[in-house]
């Protein structure tokens, strides 16, 4: 009770308690705000990344692609852990606005738009036929030939805030796409001049994914005008993915394994069948598998920023280490008085612990609530920056983010809170054990000169 | 009378540096109870080094004390921290009170150690009703929020007796309660002290101001850490 008592009252009466509580509470404010900016961007990523390819992935390692997709999908479609399945025909090609000078390499994804969207998120990330993807490949004023789907940083600018410039549907824009197509083999399907296949189509929508690579250099097309360009339409009918949605409660995980189980059976159950070993080179993964190209980097700037935090957790270590040696020099004659009344050791040290404990509670709170108010008003600072100065955090022209994420995780909240509170009692502990174990005589003797 | 405390061929000395200085070379004297005893001494002499070993703040190199039957010599820490919390009150020269705590707070602080927080719970309207009394006796009833650099010396001092006094001790160890005081407020402490004694509280007192001295009931001199007389 006097224990508790005195922690509080040499919390409230001491300055450098000020200088402990600030110190704490700097670091918390600012783990909070960089941990929720942090997780944020990269759990916003992931999650677009997993709408983007759906659960599971079935990809062939090769550019020629792989036979009898459609075969697997109608087996797949039988299963009650599968929702969803659809095919994809993918190749790497030459783009070009017909009448202008604009070129560009894509990847070109050819797609069966309804049944892709049942597996992914393709309907909507579409412009104007998120409520029928069916009719994406549909141009209005030319329905009876075929369109196609560009990302949106193909068709439109991105300013500095992030915006896109209005534009009216450019309907007519007549996009010419050139591809490579191979043969099972992976040379040339056609010789002489035939080598290179061209289509045109009008364009017909736009994606918004919110990824960089998608919304920048990929184009949808119907799929059977991709099995053309890339060659897939011959002698065998091929694919290049497979993706995959899973019934409800199905982890990736474990629905990715049953597939496993299924390719492997369906692989062994085309033995002989022509171009079976094409199937060698398929591999099925989970999306964070199929993703982690692009997630790994992510997570790598994650891992670091979380390893310079706790370097930062081991400086504030430090601070209040150092604090508490200077309170403690200070109160060295009270603990004298203290063990001279027949307090105990382990009761002088835990004075001093809880002190420390109780400038924990208060950094903590002090630091996560105006952490939490920071985030809060994040974008709105980010956007007076910028409106009086010119200046972003993150350039909007270049990340495809609309705001910073401000989402606070009580998780994150809990963790920092833990850390903050350890900090400071690992920081108490060295000087409060040292303080305890004084002799109360050479205290008081020492004091009295 | 019984006696309370006997002390054997205490030796003490302390490492300065590369050199012991030793401050006590075999002092024998006992205390009965309810006797009011001064050791006088001059600087050096280990009159404090004395006090704090029979009151069980310093260990002596050598030689044995009973505390009514009591070996404090061989006790653990543990229990001489509760032997010095309810069976020793000590008075100090620089009074020694803690400035985070108001005058009644300073009074009951070996109370509420000796207690702990549960007990503390059941005995605190006790407790604070004693520290009222006894605070009340001493003249600091008006002051009992005050906090200690909000008091003179003399009642800086008195509340120290108060804090010293509200576990009921057998003993009260003074060192040199007036040393800091001017010749009327160090009177006044000692009538305070005096009028303890007389009613029943053993006291042992350390001064090296002869005037002080006499008022006690026996004298010990000690020189060079021993005693002359």
């Amino acid at each position: 009770m006097i224990g508790l008592k005195l922690s509080w009252r040499y919390f409230w009466h001491r300055r450098i308690s000020i200088l402990a509580v600030a110190s704490v509470a700097l670091c918390v404010f600012i783990v909070v705000i960089v941990m929720s900016v942090m997780n944020g961007l990269a759990g916003d990523f992931k999650e677009k990344c997993h709408r983007f390819v759906g659960d599971c992935v079935i990809r062939s390692q090769s550019l020629v692609g792989f036979p009898y997709a459609a075969d697997f999908i109608r087996e797949l479609e039988k299963q009650p852990f599968v929702a969803a399945a659809s095919e994809t025909v993918q190749g790497m090609g030459l783009m070009t606005y017909l009448g202008t000078s604009f070129e560009a390499g894509v990847e070109y994804v050819g797609i069966d738009p309804q049944k892709y969207s049942e597996v992914t998120n393709f309907a909507k990330t579409l412009q104007y036929h998120a409520d029928k993807p069916e009719n994406a490949f549909v141009p209005p004023d030319v329905p009876e030939l075929d369109g196609c789907v560009l990302g949106i940083d193909l068709i439109l600018l991105r300013s500095d805030t992030g915006e896109y410039s209005p534009s009216s549907r450019p309907f007519l824009l007549r996009v010419n796409i050139s591809g490579f197509p191979l043969n099972p083999k992976g040379g040339f399907a056609r010789a002489g001049t035939d080598t290179v296949s061209s289509k045109t189509f009008y364009y017909s929508d736009h994606i918004h994914s919110g990824l960089v690579r998608p919304d920048g250099g990929m184009v949808y097309i119907p799929l059977r005008q991709a099995r053309l360009l890339s060659g897939m339409d011959s002698p065998i009918e091929r694919s290049s993915t497979i993706h995959i949605r899973f019934a409800d409660g199905v982890t990736a995980e474990d629905g990715t394994e049953k597939v496993r189980q299924h390719w492997r059976e369906f692989m062994q159950s085309c033995r002989g069948k022509p171009y079976a070993e094409m199937l060698d080179s398929v591999g099925v993964q989970t999306w964070r598998q199929d993703r982690r190209e692009w997630i790994a980097p992510m997570d790598k700037e994650k891992m670091m920023l979380a390893l310079l935090f706790l370097m930062l957790g081991i400086v504030t270590v430090f601070i209040i280490c150092v604090v508490f040696y200077m309170i403690i020099g200070h109160k060295s004659r009270d603990l004298g008085i203290l063990k001279s009344v027949g307090m105990s050791s382990p009761s002088v040290a835990a004075v001093f612990l809880g002190f420390a404990g109780i400038v924990g509670i208060v950094g903590t709170i002090l630091g996560t609530a105006s952490g939490c108010l920071f985030l809060w008003k994040i974008n709105d600072m980010e956007n007076w920056l910028y409106n009086h100065y010119g200046w972003r955090v993150w350039d909007r022209s270049i990340y495809a983010i609309d705001q910073i994420p401000n989402a606070v995780e009580w998780s994150t909240l809990m963790w920092v809170a833990v850390c903050a509170m350890g900090a400071c009692l690992v920081g108490a502990l060295i000087p409060s054990i040292q303080a305890a174990s004084k002799s109360p005589v050479r205290i008081l003797q020492i004091s009295q000169i | 009378m019984g006696q309370i405390l006997q002390a054997k061929n205490i030796h003490k000395s302390y490492r300065m540096g590369k050199q012991t200085l030793t401050v006590l070379r075999g002092v024998e004297m006992s205390l009965s109870e309810g006797e009011f005893v001064v050791i006088v001494g001059s600087s050096g002499s280990g009159k404090s080094t004395l006090l704090h070993i029979l009151g069980a703040l310093d260990k002596p190199d050598k030689g044995t004390i009973e505390f009514n039957s009591l070996r404090l010599d061989q006790m653990s820490s543990g229990r001489l921290n509760q032997f010095r919390n309810r069976q020793i009150g000590f008075v100090f020269q620089f009074y020694h009170l803690l400035d985070e705590l108001n005058v009644l707070e300073n009074v009951i602080l070996p109370a509420m150690i000796a207690a702990g927080p549960v007990t503390w719970l059941g005995c605190k309207k006790t407790v604070r009703q004693r520290a009222f009394q006894l605070l009340e006796r001493i003249g600091l009833a008006e002051r009992l929020k005050h906090k200690p650099y909000e008091l003179s010396g003399g009642e800086r001092q008195r509340a120290a007796i108060a804090r010293a006094l509200i576990n009921q001790p057998r003993l009260l160890l003074a060192d040199e309660p007036t040393g800091n005081l001017d010749s009327k407020t160090g009177y006044g402490i000692l009538d305070i002290l005096k009028e303890l004694n007389q009613q029943g509280q053993t006291i042992l007192m350390v001064t090296h101001d002869d005037r002080i001295a006499r008022q006690a009931g026996r004298i010990i001199r000690l020189s060079d850490g021993k005693i002359v007389s």
